[in-house]
């Protein structure tokens, strides 16, 4: 018996409970998709893949520019993703957090946006990377 | 031989603290008690730098501010957030596992590493840490061994002897080597007390304490040091308690920020902490039925006064406004008017999980719609923050004048306070 809450996660998240399948109720025969209205829609499901090894956090910035990821995105990292050409990292660079592409065969991390620089990572890349960057979240509605 | 690991988390709060701020990695840092009273936390850097542990922060503050020390304000929801993401990263070790603590776990690992072989084990817990380090950034120390108590000693010589950070003590040559180097109160259960008392029958070493005759101990002792004997020659004798067993008491005890002598003061405080006690106690899904309410004026004044009253409730109950009641009602008759006070505090006793309380047709009974409107207050006050719904009775002003100077953004918890990932490099 787990008896830990989960809690890194917010709570209204959690609740967030969306019908997959609503018949209506019909006198007589039942709707063959009744069977599946137990289940429910949970954004944290696919969103997270092991909340045990996710942070949240906020992008501050233009220099990932090109693939997406602008300022005011929320970012969602999973340090247990495997560190793979090409993934998208948040890298501690000189004590700070910062968001860039892993170029393992070069060794660097890249910005996707021309006015930044590339940094040059020599094997030093478990001691930097944090984490992969798996999904970034951008609101649309400004109100 | 069944194997227990005791994975315990290096300098906890200190650690939670630099995850989200890897500029602090291998610095020194300290994290302070409520209402910045204490040290309670320090990285192996501010050890080094001779700051002492629990000891007054103004005591230390000339040091700290000396070294640059960077300080933090306890930050029980962060803690809370990042142990809770250590224990299920554990739980994939080990489907059998007892949280002993916020930082510490014990594993029964034996299942998962077949035949004896001291590096497998080896292996398998530099795995669990390695593991910790990547999936959190949570550094701990990694100990195994046949029983709790050896586990427990296994845990001290990871941290303070090896430089993996990870020990294994699997045969008695190997934990008598430990033991002849610790002195007694480096046993898990062995307190100030019973090292006194072990003192003065010669006993100074955990090796001496492991080959002392257990029967003549237990005769003057306690059958608990008898069971310690036993763990220390790798008899397991202290299961694993896999279910967490909810408090018997609930405390909730503060000192005021300034002294008080007018009696709504005094209820307006003991309400707050009725309040926090009540909310600890439903954490628990528990109802209580016996009430402490102390107070007490300065120690270290003339005409010391201190006096405590305890009350049985008319029903198990966890309702906020029952337990106010009965908490200022407790404390009118405890109050006197020529007192300066300095601290009053609330316990909840005789707690005990909803279900195992008994109901008959004579004793009234918490009502579901009571269930149901603390339930509602809770959600509102996790939800929109503690304090958005209170009683009339807490006051308006006060809230918990708690001293938080220096607490760190509430990285977890608070969508505003995300960690910011600077994409301007």
């Amino acid at each position: 018996m787990s008896l830990i809450h989960f809690s890194i996660l917010p709570a209204e998240f959690s609740n967030l409970a969306l019908p997959l399948f609503s018949s209506r109720v019909s006198a007589g025969f039942p709707s063959p998709a009744d069977d599946f209205i137990e289940r429910s829609l949970d954004l944290n499901e696919f969103l997270v893949a092991h909340p045990a090894s996710t942070f949240f956090a906020w992008a501050e910035g233009d220099s990932l520019r090109d693939i997406g990821i602008l300022d005011g995105d929320l970012l969602i990292i999973d340090r247990a993703i495997e560190r793979t050409q090409g993934v998208v990292v948040v890298a501690s660079i000189d004590g700070e957090l910062t968001c860039k592409i892993l170029d393992l065969r070069h060794k660097r991390l890249l910005a996707a946006n021309p006015d930044y620089p590339s940094i040059d990572i020599a094997d030093k890349e478990d001691l930097l990377i944090e984490g992969v960057v798996v999904f970034s979240i951008k609101k649309h509605l400004h109100s | 031989m069944s194997m227990i690991a005791l994975v315990d988390c290096n300098a906890c709060y200190v650690s939670c603290e630099q995850i989200f701020r890897p500029d602090l990695r291998g610095k020194a840092v300290v994290v302070l008690s409520n209402n910045d009273g204490c040290i309670i936390a320090r990285s192996k850097e501010a050890k080094l730098l001779g700051i002492a542990d629990l000891s007054p922060y103004f005591k230390q503050k000339a040091l700290l501010d000396l070294h640059k020390v960077k300080v933090f304000s306890a930050n029980f929801r962060l803690y809370g957030d990042v142990s809770n993401q250590v224990m299920e990263n554990l739980r994939s070790f080990s489907p059998r596992v007892e949280q002993y603590s916020i930082d510490e776990m014990f594993l029964d690992v034996d299942r998962f590493v077949d035949g004896s072989e001291n590096s497998n084990l080896n292996q398998y817990a530099l795995k669990m840490k390695a593991t910790l380090w990547r999936h959190v950034r949570m550094p701990v120390g990694v100990g195994v061994a046949p029983t709790k108590t050896l586990s427990k000693l296994a845990n001290h010589a990871a941290k303070h002897i090896k430089k993996d950070g990870v020990a294994v003590l699997d045969t008695p040559e190997k934990w008598q080597w430990l033991q002849r180097r610790l002195p007694v109160n480096k046993i898990w259960g062995i307190g100030s007390q019973l090292t006194k008392r072990l003192n003065m029958l010669g006993i100074r070493t955990a090796y001496e304490l492991a080959q002392a005759d257990p029967k003549q101990i237990r005769r003057l002792t306690s059958v608990n040091v008898e069971k310690t004997i036993s763990e220390l020659n790798g008899e397991c004798c202290i299961e694993l308690e896999e279910v967490m067993v909810p408090k018997k008491e609930i405390f909730v005890t503060r000192s005021f920020a300034k002294k008080i002598s007018r009696l709504p003061d005094l209820l307006g405080h003991i309400s707050r902490y009725a309040t926090a006690a009540a909310e600890k106690l439903r954490r628990q899904d528990s109802y209580c039925q016996q009430l402490y309410v102390f107070v007490r004026t300065s120690r270290f004044k003339e005409d010391y006064y201190t006096n405590s009253v305890e009350a049985r409730l008319p029903y198990p109950t966890s309702d906020t406004a029952v337990l106010i009641h009965y908490a200022k009602q407790a404390m009118m008759t405890l109050y006197k008017s020529d007192c300066l006070f300095a601290q009053c505090g609330i316990g909840l006793l005789d707690i005990r999980h909803r279900c195992f309380y008994q109901t008959d047709f004579l004793m009234p009974e918490q009502s579901s719609k009571t269930d149901c409107l603390m339930q509602t207050l809770d959600k509102v006050n996790q939800r929109y923050g503690r304090d958005t719904l209170t009683f009339g009775a807490e006051g308006l002003l006060g809230r918990w004048t708690m001293k938080q100077a220096k607490l760190s953004p509430s990285y977890t918890s608070s969508w505003k306070d995300l960690p910011r990932i600077n994409c301007s490099l």
